[in-house]
């Protein structure tokens, strides 16, 4: 449970051998600033140890974490480390070093949001053709953020769904679009983001490419977290529901003036297949398109910029995180305090001191870098953990 | 531990019901017509046109 390791952690950390503790103690500079909690990160530099560790992941997650993502909590240890459960990399890096000489391995993660991409986009007809599907799966929305005008769609976006709701004709309370809302936050939490999201995905990729990272210093990246509960709660929420036109019917405000998924997955692929939509296509279109240039292009020095300041959806699930029944957990008697975890956290998410916290995304790598498999991720069973 | 715990447990089942009771009530006052629909014409304003 989230509360329960922080003096185990530093209790830890002084037993943990000097390799892991050395390696756990390099991101803030000085040993005692690193320590968990106490990180000072305000450095523009590359992640090399984070980037390291991802192209590792890259090119052997599939050999390093063996077992199910989504196998209700196994943490297994024996399927990780050979049986070992004792704290040393040695099982790992053989295992890596396996998985390297069979050639280049897609990660677990990448399988999920590859597979969700499709499960979500498959109306493959729709991008040769130019039109969107109209059939009836459309009145489900995806727990994704998945633009209802990507050719390809074959479900509803949640965003989109609850901005209508709320400005449309009738200006009703939303309760289909926000219970299922609730029912996606409340089971899965952000893992959504981190397994199933396409824009995510197409983040994630994007800061695969090889160019220096930048590490926002937390002083900025604290309170630029706050904007996208912003963005939720005034451009899908407040405006829609209060800001009523002339016509009756409120513009879907995050839509049109910010959604980064929905040009890239609606607005680009229609305009390609479709010329007259080409040609009405002005000045607004050119803002969106600035927009999703500056969100691609900062998700190459940042990890996932949306995902951390402006998605709605996003801020939306992380009110449920701590309470979903698909959760992380750390096992604090295994947790030798290394610190790897938050070194490799997309998310720059404190691991080890509250794992649920509201910007995980559980994308399980984390889980995967832990040399004492302290950390597994699941749904929670009757005892509480996962 | 034990108290966080179930109270976490009480906190994620009454959100469970709550969030079936939401879709249940949407979806006798037919609003998933409503997001059918939305979803089946192009947004013009999604796409940046509209």
């Amino acid at each position: 449970m989230p509360g329960m390791h922080r003096n185990r952690v530093k209790g830890g950390a002084a037993t943990a051998s000097g390799t892991e503790a050395g390696a756990g103690r390099e991101i803030g500079g000085k040993p005692e600033d690193s320590a968990p909690g106490n990180r000072d990160v305000e450095s523009i530099a590359p992640e090399n140890m984070n980037e390291g560790s991802t192209a590792s992941e890259n090119m052997n997650g599939g050999s390093t974490a063996p077992e199910s993502m989504m196998n209700g909590g196994s943490t297994a240890p024996e399927s990780m480390n050979g049986g070992s459960t004792a704290p040393q990399n040695g099982g790992r890096e053989k295992a890596a070093a396996s998985g390297g000489a069979s050639g280049p391995r897609i990660s677990r993660q990448r399988m999920f949001q590859l597979a969700a991409a499709v499960l979500f986009n498959g109306y493959a007809a729709g991008f040769h053709k130019g039109k969107i599907f109209t059939g009836k799966s459309k009145a489900v929305c995806v727990p994704v953020l998945n633009c209802y005008s990507c050719p390809g769609a074959l479900g509803a976006c949640p965003i989109g769904a609850l901005q209508t709701a709320l400005g449309g004709i009738k200006h009703h309370f939303p309760f289909y679009v926000l219970g299922m809302l609730m029912l996606f936050g409340i089971v899965l939490g952000r893992v959504i983001c981190g397994l199933l999201c396409p824009f995510g995905l197409v983040q994630d990729l994007l800061h695969k490419i090889p160019l220096p990272k930048w590490k926002v210093p937390r002083k900025i990246d604290k309170p630029a977290r706050y904007i996208k509960y912003a963005v939720l709660a005034v451009l899908v929420i407040l405006l829609p529901a209060f800001a009523v036109t002339e016509s009756g019917v409120t513009p879907p405000y995050f839509c049109q003036y910010i959604c980064p998924a929905g040009t890239l997955e609606g607005g680009i692929p229609l305009l390609l297949a479709d010329s007259g939509l080409r040609q009405v296509a002005g000045a607004l279109f050119q803002w969106k398109l600035a927009v999703l240039a500056a969100v691609l292009l900062a998700s190459v020095v940042i990890h996932r910029p949306f995902c951390r300041y402006l998605c709605p959806l996003g801020a939306f699930y992380s009110l449920f995180n701590r309470f979903s029944f698909y959760q992380m957990n750390l096992d604090s008697s295994r947790c030798v305090g290394c610190g790897q975890c938050e070194k490799v956290c997309p998310m720059a998410v404190e691991v080890t001191r509250d794992c649920n916290g509201p910007e995980c995304i559980r994308c399980g790598k984390c889980k995967e870098v832990c040399p004492v498999q302290a950390i597994s991720c699941g749904f929670v069973r009757r005892e509480g953990k996962a | 531990m034990g108290s966080r715990n179930r109270k976490y447990r009480i906190v994620r089942f009454s959100v469970l019901a709550a969030a079936l009771i939401l879709m249940g009530i949407g979806l006798w006052k037919q609003e998933q017509t409503e997001v059918l629909g939305k979803a089946v014409r192009i947004c013009l304003e999604c796409i940046g046109i509209g």
